[in-house]
């Protein structure tokens, strides 16, 4: 994606970003932080053992009001949105007829209305849909007035603490509520997408500054830019959505079948009735049916094996390609996705990538590849 | 000794006619925390402007290409072992090969301090 600086957005935390010392990058038409003068290495293994603050109120935040929208957004998605309860958040995909996937978000329902939070870059295609596909059937309202902090780390929980006086702090993973942080409303869910404990903090533009400021006051608390997040994400086996997911991609293929709850599949009570679930049930009825899954890999040597690289059988035959890769930092190796034919998909297959022409030897492994952090029960 | 630059953000310092390689401090800055570095072999033969070595970062991949030509006749394995020496000292600890010259004209002609100063602004 190309951008010129003259079009792009700015987050509410721009001037703060800058005085920080951020390096400020085009990012899904935005002027983001890729990293602070710590640099990426450091922001990473920080976020690890203590708590880092990332800006991503470029993300879209998006309210469906009314009594159907929870069954009207599960026409759009293969996930139990009607039976999430009050207070609760699932991850889920919008498809499309195809099977493919669009985007992923996350669905938030706070009792009076879902809470949506979807990606930057496709959340003006992700807007016209649900009120073109649903807009009769419950109210979309865009949230631009809001942006959005992420607290991760297994020092986020205290962070929090620092500012939240009286204010109760969701408990467990994927929990949420509303909140009151340095004496501003805020809503929060213990989520996020480093792998990671942490929150979510959707805060309104014009307390978005003080509210980031009084977070990086906490002991431990550093901002952390867009290439450690990528990093993060990448370790805990996460998608990223226009490299490991797109919309050729079904959410079988993409191993994202955890997110398909038992109710929305055949034989359940709702199944079906979204976007493409002929195809996506078809897969998840008839294994054979899937021609190729998301992986994880890892080499045996230290050099980082990137997006786009060919992944071949032992015998030079194409079967893949590496949709993530780079550097981890935490386990302190290249860390790599892709899609392979089905054949290979299994942990402890062996094949090659193709790096810079050679042939370099990768197993298939298991993600996610530095275990979670997420506060379960 | 004297120290030449390139527009790719080599530089190079002549001792005789062996000439150490590595890349600027602005270089290492921009590519950000180096997580590998794949040297040359002893004994090969670069052109100027060749890819003598691959530097990986958390970032970006990158090369460190000749400044000229010459034949690599040692290599610093200590940046291949801890590649962020390159980002804590680009200019000493973390130099990349040597390489004995075999057109010192080409040395001449690359940009001098002041002239790579300026191009760096």
């Amino acid at each position: 994606m190309s951008e010129s600086a003259e079009n792009l957005s700015r987050t509410p935390l721009f001037d703060l970003h800058v005085s920080l010392g951020a390096r400020m990058v085009p990012f899904a038409g935005y002027e983001m932080p890729v990293q602070y003068p710590l640099g990426v290495m450091k922001e990473h293994l920080h976020t690890r053992a203590h708590a880092g603050l990332f800006d991503v109120s470029h993300m879209g935040q998006v309210e469906l009001h009314g009594i159907e929208a929870a069954s009207a957004l599960e026409s759009l998605v293969p996930v139990d949105i009607v039976g999430l309860p009050v207070g609760k958040q699932r991850y889920a995909l919008f498809t499309n007829e195809q099977g493919g996937i669009f985007d992923d978000l996350m669905a938030f329902n706070t009792g009076s209305y879902l809470h949506l939070v979807v990606n930057a870059a496709c959340k003006a295609h992700d807007i016209a849909h649900l009120k073109s596909k649903i807009g009769s059937r419950c109210e979309v309202k865009v949230r631009d007035d809001l942006a959005l902090l992420a607290l991760q780390g297994p020092g986020a929980e205290t962070a929090l603490e620092s500012i939240a006086h009286d204010s109760a702090i969701p408990q467990i993973f994927m929990a949420g509520g509303r909140m009151t942080l340095a004496g501003i409303d805020c809503l929060v869910t213990r989520s996020g997408y480093t792998g990671e404990d942490g929150f979510e903090i959707s805060v309104p533009n014009a307390q978005c500054e003080a509210l980031a400021k009084a977070l990086l006051a906490a002991p431990n608390v550093q901002p952390i830019g867009l290439g450690a997040r990528d990093s993060l994400r990448l370790e805990a086996g996460l998608c990223l959505y226009g490299h490991d997911l797109d919309t050729s991609t079904t959410p079988v293929e993409a191993a994202l079948t955890w997110a398909m709850q038992k109710v929305r599949r055949t034989g359940g009570a709702r199944a079906g009735g979204f976007l493409g679930a002929d195809v996506i049930l078809a897969q998840l009825d008839d294994p054979s049916k899937v021609k190729r899954k998301r992986v994880g890999l890892k080499p045996e040597g230290r050099a980082p094996i990137r997006e786009g690289v060919e992944l071949q059988s032992s015998d030079g035959v194409k079967i893949g390609i590496v949709t993530s890769g780079g550097f981890g930092p935490t386990v302190n190796a290249p860390v790599i996705m892709g899609y392979v034919e089905a054949a290979y998909a299994a942990a402890g297959t062996k094949i090659n990538a193709m790096l810079r022409g050679t042939p370099t030897p990768v197993t298939v492994v298991d993600m996610p590849f530095a275990p979670h952090g997420y506060k379960r029960a | 000794m004297t120290t030449r630059y390139t527009e790719d953000h080599e530089y190079i310092t002549l001792d005789g006619d062996i000439g150490t390689v590595g890349i600027t401090h602005f270089a290492q800055d921009k590519l950000g925390d180096l997580v590998y570095v794949e040297q040359p072999k002893i004994g090969r033969a670069l052109k100027q402007g060749d890819d003598a070595a691959i530097i990986e970062s958390v970032k970006a991949a990158a090369e460190a290409k000749a400044p000229v030509d010459g034949e690599v006749v040692e290599i610093n394995q200590a940046i291949v072992d801890d590649p962020s020496l390159v980002n804590s000292d680009p200019e000493k600890a973390g130099w990349f090969f040597k390489i004995k010259l075999s057109n010192k004209a080409q040395f001449d002609a690359l940009m001098d301090d002041a002239a790579y100063k300026k191009l760096i602004g």
